[in-house]
This record gives C-alpha cells, structure tokens and sequence, in this order.
C-alpha cells in the first residue's frame, strides 16, 4: 500500500472519529427533543404533578433546582473568588502553601460527586446538623436530616473548583502593567486588588458562576441522600426542608416508576428542561469566555 | 505622602533613623486585613479536603470495631438460592434435599471477614459485605468505557489538531466541550431509553442493561475529557517538531502518528488518566444503565454493580449508623483513596516526565 493511500486511510479514520462524536451529541439532543417537546408547555412548567407523578408538571422540580443553586452560588462564589485572589496575587511561586492549596484544588475537581455525598451525610447532617438540634433544638430533629441548606452547601464544595479556575484564568488576564501603573499611583496591594484586579475579572467571575450553575443543576449524586425527594407535597417553606430537583426527578421517574406509559412523556420532557437549561448556561459561559480571551489578546 | 514623612523626621526632630512608613496607619490595617483573611479562606480548600478525609472515613470504623457474632437460631436460617429450584409441591421446603445436613454450618459472620467474599448480600438474614462482585463489574464497565472513549477521543484530537483546517477546528472543539456539559442524568436516561434497546436489537442478549451499555454510556461520559486534554497536548508540541519532520519528507498522517503523538505521549497519558478516574466514580450512568444486580462473570452482556451505584443506590435506605451504612462509607474512602492516588500519580509523575522531556531539548 503506498503512502498515500495509508495517508487517506487514517486521516479519513480520524476525521470519522470526529463525525461519531457529533453524531452522539445530535442523536441524544434529537430524540430528548423529539420525545419531549410535545409535551413542553408554560402549564408544564409552572404546574405541580398530579395522580401521583402521571399527569401535571414539575413546577416544584424547577423550583427547587433553583433554589439549590442559588444557596449553592452564595456560599461557593465568594470562596472561590478569594482563593483565586489568592492563587494569583497573594501567592509565591514556589511556597509550599500554595503549592498544596493548588493540589488540594486540584483534588476536589477529581473526587466522585457521590463522595461528597457521602461526606455531606457524614459531615453536615451527621456532625453538624445533629449538634445543632443538640444544643438550639434540645435533642429534637430538625437540622441533623437531609433538607436543601445541606444539600445546596454539599454541592457548593463540588462546584468550588470551577469558580476557582474560572476566576483566576480571568484574573491573569489583567495586564501586569494595569497592576503596576495603580501601585506607582501609590495604592496599596488591597486597594489594587478592590479597584483595578476585582472589576476587571467580573466577566471571569460571571463565567465561573455560570458554569458552577450549570454543573450543581444536572448533578444529581451529592444530593441523592442530602435533601432531594421526589413525592413531596409542597415546595421548601424553610432551609430544613427537602426539595425536589429535575435531575433527581429524571432518575427516579425513569427507574422507579410504576406506570411506564404514563410517565414516559414527562421523562422526556423533563429531561428536555434540564437539558436546555445547562445548555443555555454553558453557551452564555462560552461565550464570555471567548470575549475574555479575545481582550487578553 | 513624601511630604508626611519628611514632616515627621522634621517633627521628631533626631537624626535618629525612623521606620518610614509610606503610607498611613488606616489603610496598612486594611491591607494586613485583608491579605490575612483572604490566606485563611484559601487554606480552608485544604482544609475541605482534609474534612473529607477525616470524615469519610470516621464512619467507616464501626466495620471493623463490630465484631458482635450475631447468632441466629440455626433452624431459622435457610440459605438463599435464586433460579431454577424445583420445590416439590406437597413438600415443605425444609424437607426438601438441598438444606445441609449439618446446620450448626450456618452462622452470622463477623461482617470484616466478609468484605473479601464473593457474594454482595447485605440485606438479608445473614448479611454478607462482599466487595469482590462489585470490584469486578467496577471493573468491566470501566474496560469496555475506556476501550471505546479513549481511541475515539484520542483519534479525535489527532484530527482537531493536526489535519482540520482552523475555521473547522473552531467549531469542532466547541461542539464536543457541548457533551461535557451533558449532565450524566440525561446520558444515563439515554442509554436506558434508547441504548439499551439499540444494543439488545443488533447483539440480541438477555439482560437488556449490562456491562456493555453502561460501559458505552460511560464513555459518552469520558469522551470530551480525554479529548480536551489529548487535544491540549498535541498543540503544545513545539511547531518546530512539526516542521523539521515536513521537511524531511513526511507526510501529515506520518508525522502525526510517529512525531507529535509520541512528544505529547505524557499528556495523552494523563488525559486517559482523568478519564478513568471520571468513568471510575460516575454514579448516574451506572445507576440507570447497568442492571445493577452484583453478579461476577466474564460476559460484557450480564447486569454489573459498581462501586458507586452501590452506595447511590442503598445509602437512601440504610439505617444511619449500623453496619451496612459502615460498609457503604468503606466503599466511599476506597473509591476516594482510589481517585486521590490516581491524581497524584498524574501530578507528580506526569509532570516529571513532561518536564525531563523538554529539559533535554535545546
């Protein structure tokens, strides 16, 4: 075989790879559109289920994916912007402690998500939550039970690494000499960091919110046993109570469902829901983050 | 602010030299403020993980501080069989031959010395912790993932970094990053809606979710970061490699596959590195798309259980506290230690290897 037939062979191998991969994605976004936008209307959107998950909507599933996400944001975001304050202004090449900060970073992107799980009921409910019925409660059961505070804090740690890149690849694009030229004006390193370093990342800290939204939305692992529920009659009044969650919504439908046909439709579209929304998310993500790089250049 | 100073020194009227402090006292508390707090907060990342540790495992030492031999009324105790079992009607099941003679045999064990057995039973009578069964399909779902995720990927890559013309190659990395943003829910419900059947109708098996469709769905998973990484690899390689193996006489394909693929070959290393450990912790796939039934065999078409979809799929009902909730957090820190070591395998190593080879070239 000469070596241009070999050439056209592998190359045509590689550029199949490619066409496969995108055949997947499309093939995975045709069939959830088309089994579930029949089914998508404003009524399935904002109504609650109804006869026992066979007809109605997911109002509190969306709910409650929302409010999950948004304790979620407020108590990931403002941590992963220090440490990434940190990493990028604050820290010394070559110190141990960052080095281990950077590892420990590192670490948390790599864990399970059903670790933290894990670490959620042994942590927050088991440790935490139950010293707290102790001491305010006398003994009690409020906090020391899956609720969404616990759930929303656990997924907070899973996403902590997302911000944290997201946030210091957006500080490292301000030009040293922006930094410098504020210090020779006679400000001081934190004053720098609040007035020229902090505004001028917020595109960053946006993405890395962003894409921390997308990915505590369609997780479903850390809050299997933390907080999530699927037969619940309310929304959450109070941060001790369960919620419902579309992905979690998603698996127990599809694997546990008693009546097949009926609930098949609202799969479907409850799958199209999630998918369109971490979708939407991460293309506003990208997008920002190309306009990042695009100023960086 | 020098007029301060020099106001100062006049004020204090020595020649004794003074700390000059170039700026006020309000704003250096400021700044001592803030560079303390923002350290602490940083460090409690170590902290988090620290925690996790120590948590994580803290519930697992009930397994092996319980030696408590729970014992049971032996004429109680039938063993369990599953499949064919010819119960003679007319005949009680205790007559029935398949009862051993000697029932003194059948004993609660101590629940550590059952984690190496065979069989994964922890809702029974006689509860066995076997972590063998769910090693395995642990085991085979992740072979059959990466087979399938790491050639594609990487073949990929190849192609977006080397052969694609630039404008393709700015819609091809963007579109693959899409499936990293699948949440594994929507992979794992495709694979259990549409995979599965797909398979069972070109490979006509009896178990309609198996090994094998996990494992494929687990790949899906896997794909886009082996890609990303590979990808990242292959243009880091100096442009010079590239041109100097052109020059020579090499075509495209040749110096792709025998020039750039072995320079990045750390880097792909990793890549399928952190692919594993994301096929190795994925729970929702699993989950949905594996049969989830702890049983051993060689075949890719018989239902698995893995680490994580045990503990996905049981911690909800166990009692918190008691043994099988141990055994499920035991679990937990052998995949944790698992994935932690596979990290810093690919930290330390890797970057040693990448780091000795561009030192030697000049």
């Amino acid at each position: 075989m000469n070596r241009n037939r070999k050439d056209i062979i592998i190359e045509s191998l590689t550029g199949i790879s490619v066409l496969l991969i995108i055949f997947i994605i499309i093939s995975i976004l045709a069939i959830t559109i088309k089994g579930g936008w029949p089914n998508l209307s404003w009524k399935f959107l904002v109504e609650f289920p109804k006869d026992g998950m066979t007809k109605g909507g997911i109002f509190p599933a969306i709910v409650g994916t929302a409010l999950m996400t948004l304790i979620m944001t407020i108590a990931a975001v403002p941590f992963g912007v220090t440490t990434a304050i940190y990493l990028s202004e604050y820290a010394k090449e070559n110190s141990v402690f960052a080095k281990t900060i950077r590892f420990a970073v590192k670490t948390l992107a790599v864990v399970p998500s059903i670790i933290f799980g894990l670490f959620g009921l042994g942590f927050f409910i088991g440790f935490i939550g139950q010293n707290m019925d102790k001491i305010f409660n006398g003994g009690v059961l409020k906090w020391g039970q899956p609720s969404i505070l616990w759930a929303s804090l656990t997924m907070a740690l899973l996403t902590l690494p997302v911000v944290i890149v997201s946030v210091e690849e957006a500080i490292r694009t301000i030009p040293v000499e922006m930094r410098e030229a504020s210090l020779a004006l006679g400000a001081t390193k934190w004053q720098t960091i609040r007035r020229v370093v902090l505004p001028g990342s917020l595109t960053g800290i946006l993405t890395g919110t962003i894409l921390a939204i997308s990915r505590g939305a369609g997780e479903v692992a850390p809050i299997l046993f933390t907080g999530a529920a699927y037969y619940l009659a309310d929304l959450p009044h109070s941060l001790s109570d369960q919620f419902m969650s579309l992905g979690y919504h998603i698996y127990i439908m599809s694997t546990q469902s008693a009546n097949v046909d009926a609930t098949l439709p609202i799969q479907f579209a409850t799958t199209l829901v999630l998918l369109l929304l971490t979708f939407s998310l991460n293309a506003i993500a990208v997008i920002l983050r190309y306009r990042i790089r695009k100023k960086a250049k | 602010m020098i007029h301060r100073v020099l106001k100062q020194k006049r004020a204090a009227g020595s020649n004794e030299p003074e700390k000059i402090s170039f700026a006020g006292k309000k704003f250096r508390f400021s700044d001592w403020f803030a560079e303390r707090l923002i350290k602490v907060v940083a460090f409690m990342s170590i902290a988090i993980v620290a925690l996790i540790f120590i948590f994580v495992f803290r519930e697992t030492f009930p397994v092996f501080r319980m030696d408590a031999v729970r014992t049971v009324e032996s004429a109680n105790l039938v063993p369990e069989r599953y499949g064919e079992e010819a119960v003679n009607p007319g005949n009680s099941i205790a007559s029935s031959t398949e009862i051993p003679a000697s029932r003194s045999d059948i004993k609660v064990s101590k629940p550590s010395s059952t984690l190496l057995s065979t069989d994964w039973m922890p809702v029974s009578d006689n509860p066995r912790y076997g972590l063998i069964p769910l090693f395995f399909g642990t085991l085979k779902v992740t072979i059959i993932a990466l087979l399938f995720a790491a050639p594609i990927a990487i073949l990929a890559a190849i192609y977006t970094s080397m052969f694609a013309k630039p404008r393709i190659r700015e819609i091809i990395k963007p579109a693959i990053e899409l499936l990293a943003g699948f949440p594994s829910v929507v992979i794992g419900f495709f694979a259990l809606m549409v995979l599965a059947t797909v398979f069972q109708d070109i490979f006509g098996y009896a178990s309609r979710l198996n090994a094998f469709v996990g494992g494929f769905a687990m790949s899906l998973a896997a794909i886009p970061v082996i890609y990303t990484i590979t990808e990242d690899a292959l243009t880091a390689v100096p442009k010079t490699y590239i041109e100097a193996s052109l020059g020579l006489g090499a075509s495209r394909r040749q110096t792709a596959f025998q020039v750039v693929l072995p320079a990045a070959a750390p880097g792909i290393f990793a890549a399928v590195i952190l692919g594993l450990g994301r096929i190795f912790g994925e729970t929702m796939i699993a989950l949905m798309a594996t049969g989830n039934a702890a049983l051993t065999s060689m075949n890719p078409f018989e239902s698995v259980r893995t680490l994580s979809a045990t503990i996905g799929a049981e911690m909800a009902e166990v009692v918190f506290g008691d043994t099988h909730y141990s055994v499920l957090f035991l679990i937990g820190s052998l995949l944790f230690i698992f994935t932690f070591a596979l990290n810093a395998i690919s930290e330390f190593y890797i970057k040693n290897l990448v780091i000795r080879k561009y030192q030697s070239k000049k």
